[in-house]
């Protein structure tokens, strides 16, 4: 601990910059304070009033969130949020931690490749959502370019396809976000004991089996981080589907963060657009809370062991 | 760092096993790139195509035409977001909210973590973890209430009320990335400062700030693009004229049923990426520092 008191003696001007610190804090803290809890608290009132177009402060119960589950078009949204998750976690995962291998190899010109994978990352999801559906689109994108080839039967129309749609959200996203993971990947394969290897290879052991059985079980924390922060970006998913497909076709592709909006602002009705946020920021504290939990344990567990 | 000719993974094998499998890597990672660089060659070529070009061969495809001029008709009368001042308007926009939400964001997160790692006091952690807190808040919690703020402020449909939204959200970011970086400023430092009568301000001044660029660089490129991708406030609290690039860049990919201008939008979305893109390839190392450090501690 830093502080100290100071000597009786003190004139009022020294006990009173002996509060400086946290005068200083001050603002920041009633700003979050006001930001976090009371913005959050302010939603969960509305989501539990009768609030419709305009903001009704009577307590109506649990009326919005019965409403929200009897609904459709949020069946769809959280179905569709499911598959464009799990999809979009583990491909990202994936085609990053391949990326980070084939990088670790003593490549050439390392920089020049991780540049090439990170950048889609300093780039919006609504640039990258536009850039897409042109490259999506049958009639101007990657279809057109493939029949023009010569092969004129090439169908690629997934973007048009109520089934088919939200595999394009998938393969943006994973675009979008794979040089992130790979990014952290890196920095942990980075960091493992040379020791390790070295004793593996001395071994006679191959590469791929030193991979599997020694590198990758001691970067798991880094697994661990990289999915949890990737089922965030997903649960918060908004941009990057309105401009890529705007929820469509029909309704197809919509995702919650979508949905809350829609209700709240196209629709007017702001006690169900608010039990539909708190069932995203639910979404998200059922995966940052146990990954809280778990990295507290560990830090204890390190501490316990020195 | 390690010796990295132990980590060589080929280290054994007979020189062309081994060439041939450095190739391989090499042959892999080119496919890869392909993936990643398409969709931004894509933009850049059409932004030069003629529209009679794009339309007759598609978007993909070797350009037969070639001109600048769709650029200044981007900058200045394309039509988007219900004006057509061209996309120009909404780039100074989105710099008139970026760059003081930034700088003000990051100057807070600053004195915030000296406080937090310095002069701890009782409870200081417990501050700490709340104002961390506010990293992870869905932007859909806040809507309503920021919009009923905002609206009694006087600030609905303003850059100062962006600027207001992302300086709040942003100390959390900010507060955190720069406590966790002075907690690794030995006490010793500070004590040493006080005993020789130092005072608050005199040593964030003379000791801590000379110590800070590494974390401020990470700081601000965040910041900053993070706000300048923004896309849920800007597009919630602000409309016609006053939004940022963000917000106006989505009429163009939602007007489905007109015709679309390939090329003057593939310049307006170009000129929308290029702030923080521009900032990733001149400041990539501090990008990529900032990245993994917010993500592992």
């Amino acid at each position: 601990m830093q502080y100290a008191p100071s000597p009786p003696s003190a004139r009022p001007r020294r006990s009173l910059a002996r509060f400086l610190p946290q005068a200083v804090l001050a603002p920041s803290l009633a700003a979050t304070f006001l930001y976090v809890v009371v913005f959050a608290l302010w939603s969960v009132w509305i989501a539990l009033s009768n609030s419709t177009l305009l903001p009704d402060y009577s307590y109506a119960g649990f009326i919005h969130f019965a409403e929200l589950w009897r609904n459709h078009r949020w069946t769809i949204a959280y179905t569709n949020l499911f598959l464009f998750g799990t999809l979009y976690v583990i491909g990202a995962t994936l085609l990053g931690l391949l990326l980070a291998i084939l990088i670790d190899q003593r490549v050439r010109a390392e920089a020049l490749w991780r540049t090439i994978f990170l950048y889609p990352l300093a780039i919006s999801f609504v640039v990258t959502g536009t850039v897409w559906r042109w490259i999506f689109n049958p009639t101007s994108g990657v279809q057109q370019l493939v029949r023009d080839l010569g092969w004129a039967g090439f169908t690629f129309d997934w973007i048009v396809r109520r089934d088919l749609a939200i595999y394009t959200v998938v393969i943006t996203g994973i675009w979008q976000a794979s040089g992130f993971a790979m990014a952290l990947f890196l920095a942990g394969l980075r960091a493992v004991d040379p020791d390790l290897v070295k004793a593996a290879q001395i071994d006679g052991a191959r590469m791929s089996r030193i991979y599997l059985r020694i590198i990758l079980p001691s970067i798991r924390p880094i697994f661990i981080a990289v999915m949890v922060i990737l089922l965030q970006f997903a649960i918060k998913t908004f941009d990057l589907v309105l401009a890529l497909t705007s929820g469509g076709p029909g309704i197809s592709t919509t995702v919650p963060a979508i949905y809350v909006y829609d209700l709240m602002f196209q629709r007017g009705q702001l006690g169900e657009g608010a039990a539909a946020a708190i069932m995203v920021l639910l979404a998200l504290l059922l995966v940052l809370v146990p990954y809280g939990v778990w990295i507290g344990w560990q830090r204890r567990r390190e501490r316990a062991h020195g | 760092m390690a010796d990295l000719a132990v980590h060589d993974p080929l280290a054994g094998a007979g020189t062309w096993r081994r060439t041939r499998a450095r190739l391989g890597v090499h042959l892999a990672l080119g496919a890869f790139a392909l993936y990643y660089l398409v969709p931004f060659a894509v933009v850049v070529l059409n932004s030069f195509r003629s529209l009679d070009d794009i339309g007759r061969h598609g978007l993909l495809a070797i350009p037969t035409s070639f001109s600048v001029a769709h650029w200044a008709t981007t900058w200045n009368t394309l039509c988007v977001s219900g004006g057509c001042a061209g996309i120009a308007p909404f780039f100074w926009n989105s710099l008139e909210m970026a760059i003081p939400a930034t700088l003000i964001s990051t100057a807070f997160g600053a004195v915030n973590g000296y406080v937090l790692s310095k002069w701890r006091f009782p409870g200081s952690e417990a501050l700490f973890l709340l104002i961390t807190l506010g990293v992870f808040m869905p932007g859909q919690m806040v809507l309503l209430p920021w919009a009923i703020t905002l609206g009694h402020l006087g600030l609905s449909n303003s850059i100062a009320g962006l600027v207001l939204i992302h300086c709040v959200q942003g100390l959390s970011f900010t507060t955190l990335f720069c406590r966790n970086y002075y907690i690794n400023i030995p006490d010793e430092l500070i004590r040493a400062a006080r005993i020789d009568g130092a005072g608050f301000w005199r040593i964030f001044r003379r000791i801590v700030l000379p110590l800070s660029p590494p974390i401020l660089i990470v700081t601000v490129i965040w910041q900053f693009t993070g706000i300048w991708n923004e896309f849920l406030f800007g597009v919630t609290f602000s409309s016609g004229t006053h939004q940022p690039i963000t917000a106006a860049l989505i009429g163009l990919s939602a007007a489905g049923t007109s015709v679309h201008q390939y090329n003057v939008e593939s310049a307006a979305v170009l000129i929308g990426a290029a702030p923080p893109l521009l900032i990733y390839l001149l400041g990539g190392r501090y990008f990529v520092r900032g990245l993994t450090q917010g993500a592992v501690k």
